[in-house]
C-alpha cells in the first residue's frame, strides 16, 4: 500500500498547486539553460554557415568576427592555388541599421559570390542569390518575405529566398548579398575618412575592392594545417581553422555571457533547493501527527522515510515535468532562439533528483524524531 | 505431551511513571503490580488523571516507564532501560491498541486503514483486505469501507479503530474508552467480539472506560486511585 501516493491524492489540490510553483521555477532554470544554448548556437551559426575548413584574414587580426579584417578582393584567387584546396569563397560581414515599414532593422548583411563557399547553408522558402545584384536572401527572423523589397544603403534590394535561425551572435538576422552588393554597401556605410582612405586603393566601380575574409575547403586526403601553414607565408594574411575561428568565438564573445548564466543558473538552483527543502520540511510538519500514528501502529522507519522521499520525488518530477513542457511551449516566443537540448533537460532532471533527495533529508531527520506519544494527544 | 505452565502475558512489577522534575514532577504512575492472563478481559477504572491511560501506554511501549519491570508474553521488555531494540515490531506483532482518539489516518479511507498493519505484518494484499472487510462488517461498520475518517462519525470511526487494532490477532488488547462514542447494543457488540479475541486467541484484553453499561462484561476490574491500583473487584 503506497502510503505517499494516498496522501498526495488526499491533498491532491494543494499537491498540485506547489508542483506547479516549482514547475514554474524549474522552468526559469531550464529557459537559463536554453538561452545559453541559443546564444551559443547563434554565435557559431553564422561561422558554420559556410562549411568552411579555412578562415583567411588580415594578419594580425582574429576577424571577421571577433575584429575587424580587411584583405584585398584576390586573396581568394591565391588561396584557390594552394596545393589541396578545392573549394573557396570570398566573404565580407557588415552590421548595419535599415528601416522597413517604418521599423529598424538591425542586420547582419554577409557578402559572398554566388556559386561560391559562403551562401547560406539551407533555403527555407523561395530560392538562392541568382541574379549578380540587388537581391538578398534574408533570415525569417527579419520580417521579409519572398519578393519583397527593401533598401539598402541606397539601393532597392529583391528578396529572393529566407532561411531559418541565421543570426550574428549579437541577434541580428543575417541577409546575404552577392559580394560586389555588399562591398558598396561596405563603402557607402563606412565613415568618410576610411572611405577617402580606402578609395586610394584599387577601385571598381567606386567601391574598392576589399573583403573581410576568404573561406576554403580542403581534399579530403589533404592535410588542413598544411595549407593554414602556406596560407600564413603571405605576410599580410592570417590564417586559421575552423576549429579555432569557432574557439575564438566561443571565447570572445560567448565567454562572459556563458559566466553571467552559468552563476545566474547556479543561483536559480540553489534557490529551488532550499525552497524544495522547505516544501518538504512543512509537508512533514503537516503530518507530524500521522507519522506519530503509524509508529504507534508499528510502522518501520523505511515506510516513514519512504512516504517522505516518494513524495519529494514526486513533487520534483512533476514540478520539472510542468517547467519542462512550459518551457518547451513557449521557448519559439522568445525574442532570442532558446535551444532545449534533450541532454540539459536530462542533466537537470538528475539535479532535480538529486537536491529533492537532499531536500528531504530535513524532512526525514524531523519525522524519524517524533515520539510516537504525540499522537496521543486529542 | 507437555502442559505449558501458565504464564502472565502481560506482568507489571512496581512499575512506576513520573513526568517531570523537581516542582512540575507529576507521578503519573507509582509502583503498580499487574499481571494478566490469556483469555481475560479486564477494565480499569478510575477517576480522571488517575493514570489509566499512562499505565497502558506503559504496556504498549509507547512510552517509556521510570521504574520498574515490564515483561510481555514472558518476554523482559522494560527494566532499566528497553530491552528490545524493535519496539515497533512488537507493538505491530503483539499488542492492538485502540487509542483514546481513534488515530484513523486521515488520507487512507477505512478498509486501508484496517489493512494497513496487516500489509506492515507482511500479510497478502488480497488477505488483507479480505480480513479488513470480514472485520468491518462484524462490526458493522462494512457500508463505510471507501470512505475517508474524516466523514465518519465518533462511533464509526470508534469501531474502525478497533478493527485496526485486532486485525493483526495480537495477543494483548488494550483499548482506551473503546465503546464512549457508541450506544448500548454496538458496545454489546464491541464487548463481545473483544471477549470472543480474548477466547479465540487467548489473548489478554485491557478496557479502560468510564461507561457502566459494559461494567458486567469483565472479569476483573483494577480501580486507580493517584496512581496506584487501589482495589482488584470482579464480577
Ligand atoms: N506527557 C505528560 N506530561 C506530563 N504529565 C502527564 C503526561 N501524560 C499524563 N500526565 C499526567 O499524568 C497523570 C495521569 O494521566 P493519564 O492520562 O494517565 O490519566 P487518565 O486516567 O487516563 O485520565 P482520563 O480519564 O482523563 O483520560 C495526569 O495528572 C496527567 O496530567
Ligand atoms: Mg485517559
Amino acid at each position: 500500500m503506497n502510503l505517499a501516493l494516498r496522501d498526495i491524492r488526499h491533498h491532491l489540490g494543494r499537491f498540485l498547486m506547489t508542483a506547479v510553483g516549482l514547475g514554474l521555477l524549474l522552468g526559469v532554470v531550464l529557459s537559463m539553460i536554453g538561452i545559453y544554448r541559443g546564444l551559443v548556437a547563434d554565435a557559431l551559426g553564422l561561422v558554420r554557415a559556410p562549411g568552411a575548413e579555412i578562415w583567411v584574414v588580415e594578419t594580425g587580426t582574429r576577424g571577421p568576427f571577433a575584429e575587424g579584417s580587411r584583405i584585398p578582393g584576390d586573396t581568394r584567387e591565391s588561396i584557390a592555388r594552394l596545393a589541396g584546396v578545392t573549394e573557396t569563397g570570398s566573404m565580407t560581414f557588415q552590421s548595419l541599421e535599415a528601416t522597413h515599414r517604418d521599423r529598424k532593422l538591425r542586420l547582419q548583411v554577409v557578402g559572398y559570390e554566388p556559386g561560391r563557399l559562403g551562401g547560406p547553408p539551407a533555403i527555407a522558402e523561395g530560392r538562392g542569390l541568382a541574379r549578380s545584384r540587388f537581391e538578398i536572401v534574408a533570415d525569417v527572423k527579419t520580417g521579409l518575405v519572398v519578393g519583397e523589397r527593401i533598401g539598402l544603403g541606397g539601393d532597392v534590394f529583391t528578396v529572393a529566398g529566407t532561411t531559418r535561425d541565421a543570426v550574428s551572435s549579437g541577434g541580428d538576422p543575417v541577409v546575404w548579398m552577392a559580394l560586389r552588393d555588399s562591398q558598396v554597401l561596405q563603402f557607402r556605410l563606412s565613415p568618410a575618412p576610411a572611405r577617402r582612405e580606402a578609395a586610394r586603393g584599387p577601385v571598381v566601380s567606386g567601391a574598392p575592392d576589399t573583403i573581410n575574409a576568404v573561406v576554403a575547403r580542403v581534399a579530403a586526403d589533404a592535410s588542413i594545417e598544411a595549407v593554414v601553414e602556406a596560407a600564413k607565408r603571405w605576410k599580410h594574411l592570417a590564417a586559421m581553422t575552423e576549429d579555432e575561428q569557432e574557439a575564438i568565438l566561443t571565447r570572445s564573445v560567448v565567454e562572459k555571457a556563458r559566466q553571467q548564466i552559468g552563476l545566474f543558473t547556479t543561483v536559480l538552483l540553489t534557490v529551488s533547493t532550499v525552497i524544495i527543502a522547505l516544501i518538504i520540511y512543512t509537508m512533514t510538519m503537516d503530518k507530524i501527527r500521522e507519522i506519530a500514528t503509524l509508529k504507534l501502529i508499528g510502522a518501520p522507519d523505511g515506510r516513514i522515510v519512504g512516504l517522505i522521499v516518494q513524495q519529494a520525488l514526486a513533487l520534483g518530477l512533476i514540478g520539472f515535468s510542468v517547467g519542462a513542457s512550459l518551457i518547451a511551449s513557449v521557448k519559439d516566443f522568445f525574442p532570442r532562439r532558446v535551444v532545449m537540448l534533450p541532454e540539459d533537460a536530462a542533466s537537470l532532471g538528475l539535479v532535480v533528483i538529486v537536491v529533492c533527495l537532499v531536500a528531504s533529508g530535513l524532512g526525514v531527520r524531523l519525522a524519524l524524531r517524533v515520539d510516537p506519544a504525540t499522537a496521543l494527544g486529542g | 505431551m507437555t502442559i505449558d505452565t501458565p504464564r502472565p502475558l502481560v506482568e507489571c512489577r512496581a512499575l512506576a511513571k513520573h513526568f517531570g522534575e523537581g516542582e512540575t514532577r507529576v507521578d503519573a504512575l507509582r509502583a503498580v503490580d499487574l499481571e494478566l492472563w490469556p483469555g481475560e478481559v479486564v477494565g480499569l477504572l478510575g477517576p480522571s488523571g488517575s493514570g489509566k491511560t499512562t499505565l497502558l501506554n506503559l504496556i504498549g511501549c509507547i512510552v517509556e516507564p521510570s521504574a520498574g519491570t515490564l515483561c510481555l508474553d514472558g518476554e523482559t521488555v522494560w527494566e532499566g532501560k528497553w530491552l528490545r531494540p524493535d519496539l515497533r515490531r512488537l507493538r505491530l506483532e503483539k499488542i492492538g491498541f485502540i487509542f483514546q482518539f481513534h488515530n484513523l489516518l486521515p488520507f487512507l479511507d477505512v478498509s486501508e486503514n484496517v489493512a494497513l498493519v496487516l500489509d506492515m505484518a507482511g500479510v497478502a494484499r488480497a488477505d488483507t483486505f479480505a480480513r479488513a472487510h470480514e472485520l468491518l462488517d462484524y462490526l458493522e461498520v462494512g457500508h463505510r469501507k471507501t470512505a475517508k475518517p474524516s466523514s465518519l462519525s465518533g462511533g464509526e470511526a470508534q469501531r474502525v479503530a478497533i478493527a485496526r487494532a485486532l486485525a493483526n490477532r495480537p495477543r494483548i488488547i488494550l483499548a482506551d474508552e473503546p465503546t464512549a462514542a457508541l450506544d448500548g447494543e454496538r458496545a454489546g457488540i464491541v464487548m463481545n467480539l473483544l471477549r470472543k479475541v480474548a477466547v479465540e486467541h487467548s489473548a489478554t484484553v485491557v478496557v479502560v472506560t468510564h461507561d457502566e453499561k459494559i461494567w458486567n462484561r469483565f472479569d476483573r476490574i483494577f480501580h486507580l486511585r493517584d496512581g496506584r491500583i487501589a482495589s482488584i473487584g470482579t464480577l
